[in-house]
């Protein structure tokens, strides 16, 4: 699955980023493998999206949300901590 | 630490006692991804300066110091004394956030001071630790295993005596158009990727980082941030782009309306001091120069301070409250579709104040080819130069009459015209993309920081360091400009000029100003300018232009709003009677040809798509230039606006009648 693919309110557990030219970028943002992250915000034409990630909030594209890819936290949306 | 649209794109610097304090835009690693971070880096690696830097001060965020960290530790690594400023300690404190910074100063090996930039505190202690700074006493890059030989064999085209430092030069060098070749075999022979690397080093150092945490921070409760409430409603589909129009036109409004007054006690007062000039001292050479050469231009410059002031007001308002980030998020699709993206907005509003600083502010654009496009169609947006030509122009030809009972109909032919500028900007940035490849860093990724109160010493501070670079850097290629025009102005070839002041000398013209006037205006036709305008009337006739309006469209290089200076000057009208007169002279010229007023709605319309268009503004070229590099971008930009302004004029002129 996809960060693209995540809906407003949602989390998720970061596992790569599948495209070589944003790694570097999306990594010193602090979107490292195992980085939880929530989407918030969707923009007016449903692009760019903006997710919590790190303890800030982080806008990108949808076309680099679709290169982040992800694993569906269920875990954290139901408040339960393990 | 900051890396939000339009915030410090450029370095500052301050000399106290003997030291140079240097401060550097925001970045969030030691690899730039943008032109501001790039100035950052090389300043500390000292290509910028030519000198490395002796002491560094890195600026964290307490709230948020897991991605501040990352820079602090490769400047660690670059073996520089460096101190750790802990700022935001209340805004972290208000996410239930502690950071023991005991503990943080141990684990790094290198002071850290608690500061609140905001009020103030702490700078003392800050100080003193700079004073006693030493080298860090610890080094968190491993070199990887998978690097060493490479390394090794780098240090033969780089060396530096640091090892990580080689490696941040060698990135450096990578990402340069050109590799010198010796450095260039090294990269080929390895398959050195720096994207591959810098994230490789990446996760390493954030590895590093989160054990570091654990031990220092203590967070006691889970809360969400007050910006996301704010932000449902900013970043809305409906409210968010109302909102964002609604403060556009209050702005827009604010700058017109409260720079009125302090712009024209300016004119007044610069038209006083050049006839007292006059009056003061002998008639020659010299005094002619300083009243309408030298006064003029430091008049024109001093003129557009107020507008710059209120326009960064607003400007910086908006950014350190966090809104502007909001901006380019909600506009980013929208402008995508023309070729820009949603980090152009916010120079292409400044276009409406001074294309001059907003081509500055495009360098927080990470990607080239949008930074490009933007630059080019900044100066269609109309600038306030432009503002009393459409004065003047719209007076002659729109009735001053309301419509619905509210609006100005000429007002409303002053919005259109701004739109006009805009939708070009749009058209030809569209064109632009389709003409222009895409480069491989093509992205938007943008931090939206949290809302917060702006200071107004962080707003004062801003504005008074943007008039501060326009009254030097614009100012005096506008001073030298007038000064020209005023000698093109007032001299000409042979001795025509003399014949004329000689033939107004005559006893009979002493008296009358109206014959004095018009000794100015004969001058005007028989001077260098006039011969120019003569010269290019069979070009601009076409568009419906004689050529005293020549003579306006040369001095308005210069400076846009020359032309009602120069008209003025052209139709013989003497000091103190303003535009009213210069409206009826102009409506009373009549075409010799054709016996027809010479501003009919043809000429004049034609005239304001010219200024719409055209690209009439030296300083613009010069930091174009300067931001570009080459001498390509502000040609073609020249050529094509202004063509594009030839076109429309000659289009309107000829279709008219």
């Amino acid at each position: 699955m996809y960060l693209s693919e995540l809906k407003k309110g949602e989390t998720a557990v970061i596992e790569a980023i599948e495209a070589d030219d944003l790694v570097a970028k999306l990594f010193e943002m602090g979107c490292v493998p195992g980085e939880k992250v929530k989407m918030v915000l969707v923009a007016p034409f449903g692009d760019p999206v903006a997710i919590q990630v790190a303890g800030y909030t982080l806008a990108m594209r949808i076309q680099e949300a679709a290169k982040v890819r992800i694993r569906k936290d269920n875990f954290s949306s139901q408040k339960i901590k393990l | 630490m900051s890396n939000f649209p339009g915030t410090t794109v450029d370095y500052k610097w301050a000399d106290i006692g003997n030291a140079r304090i240097i401060d550097l835009p925001g970045t969030y690693s030691i690899y730039p991804k943008s032109g501001d971070e790039q100035v950052t880096v090389s300043t500390i690696l000292g290509q910028k300066t030519g000198f490395e830097p002796n002491k560094l001060i890195v600026v964290a965020d307490a709230s948020n110091l897991k991605r501040s960290l990352l820079l602090c530790l490769q400047v660690i690594d670059l073996g520089l004394p460096t101190v750790l400023a802990l700022n935001m300690l209340d805004v972290a404190a208000q996410k239930h956030i502690q950071v023991d910074s005991v503990e943080l100063s141990k684990l790094l090996g290198i002071p850290v001071v608690e500061i609140n930039a905001r009020k103030k505190q702490g700078i003392d202690l800050l100080e003193q630790t700079v004073a006693s700074l030493k080298t860090p006493t610890k080094i968190f890059y491993h070199i990887n295993p998978a690097i060493v030989e490479f390394l090794e064999e780098l240090k033969i085209v780089i060396n530096t005596g640091n090892i990580y430092k080689d490696l941040v030069m060698a990135h450096q060098v990578s990402n340069a158009s050109h590799a010198k070749q010796n450095i260039a075999r090294v990269f080929s022979k390895y398959e050195f990727e720096t994207g591959k690397l810098q994230a490789r080093e990446t996760v390493e150092r954030f590895k590093q980082i989160d054990e570091i945490l654990i031990e220092c921070i203590t967070k006691t409760a889970h809360v969400t941030d007050r910006s996301n409430f704010a932000d449902k409603i900013i970043t809305h589909k409906v409210w968010g782009l109302l909102i964002f129009f609604a403060l556009l036109f209050v702005m827009f409004q604010s700058i017109f309306w409260l720079a009125r007054w302090p712009m024209e006690l300016i004119e007044q007062g610069f038209d006083s001091l050049s006839s007292f000039t006059l009056h003061m001292f002998p008639n020659n050479m010299w005094s002619d120069l300083f009243a309408n050469g030298v006064l003029a231009g430091v008049s024109g410059v001093l003129v557009f301070v107020p507008q710059i002031m209120i326009l960064f007001s607003l400007l910086t308002l908006l950014e350190d409250s966090g809104y502007m980030a909001r901006v380019s998020f909600i506009m980013d699709r929208l402008m995508r579709s023309f070729g820009l993206n949603g980090k152009s907005v916010v120079p292409l509003i400044g276009g409406m104040a001074c294309a001059v600083p907003s081509i500055m502010a495009t360098r927080n654009i990470e990607n080239v080819r949008d930074r490009l496009i933007t630059i080019m169609v900044i100066p269609l947006m109309s600038c306030s130069a432009r503002l009393p030509v459409y004065v003047l122009l719209i007076g002659l030809i729109v009735p001053d009459t309301q419509v619905w009972g509210v609006f100005s109909m000429q007002g409303l032919v002053m919005l259109g015209m701004y739109l006009v500028g805009f939708i070009a900007a749009l058209l030809v940035a569209w064109i632009f993309k389709l003409v222009l490849k895409q480069n491989k860093k093509n992205y938007f990724i943008l931090e939206m920081p949290a809302y917060k109160w702006p200071t107004i010493n962080n707003v004062s501070l801003v504005v008074w360091s943007r008039v501060k670079i326009f009254v030097k850097e614009a100012g005096l290629i506008i001073l030298c400009v007038s000064v020209i025009l005023w000698f093109l102005g007032s001299y000409g070839p042979g001795d025509n000029m003399q014949q004329i002041e000689k033939k107004y000398s005559q006893t009979i013209y002493k008296d009358s100003s109206f014959a004095q006037a018009k000794m100015q205006a004969e001058k005007l036709e028989a001077s260098y300018a006039g011969h120019f305008g003569k010269w290019i009337e069979p070009a601009i006739s076409p568009l419906g232009f004689d050529w005293k309006i020549g003579i306006a469209l040369l001095s308005s290089f210069a400076a846009r709003e020359v032309f009602v200076g120069t008209m003025s000057a052209i139709y013989s009208i003497g000091d103190g009677e303003g535009h009213q007169s210069l409206k009826h002279k102009m409506q009373a010229e009549v075409d010799t040809l054709t016996g027809k007023p010479r501003y009919s709605m043809a000429t004049v319309w034609s005239l304001m798509f010219f200024y719409a268009f055209a690209l009439q503004c030296t300083s613009t070229v010069a930091v174009v230039y300067r931001e570009t590099k080459s001498w390509k971008w502000p040609l073609l930009q020249i050529i094509i606006l202004t063509g594009m302004a030839y076109l429309a004029s000659l289009a309107i002129y000829q279709g008219f009648s």
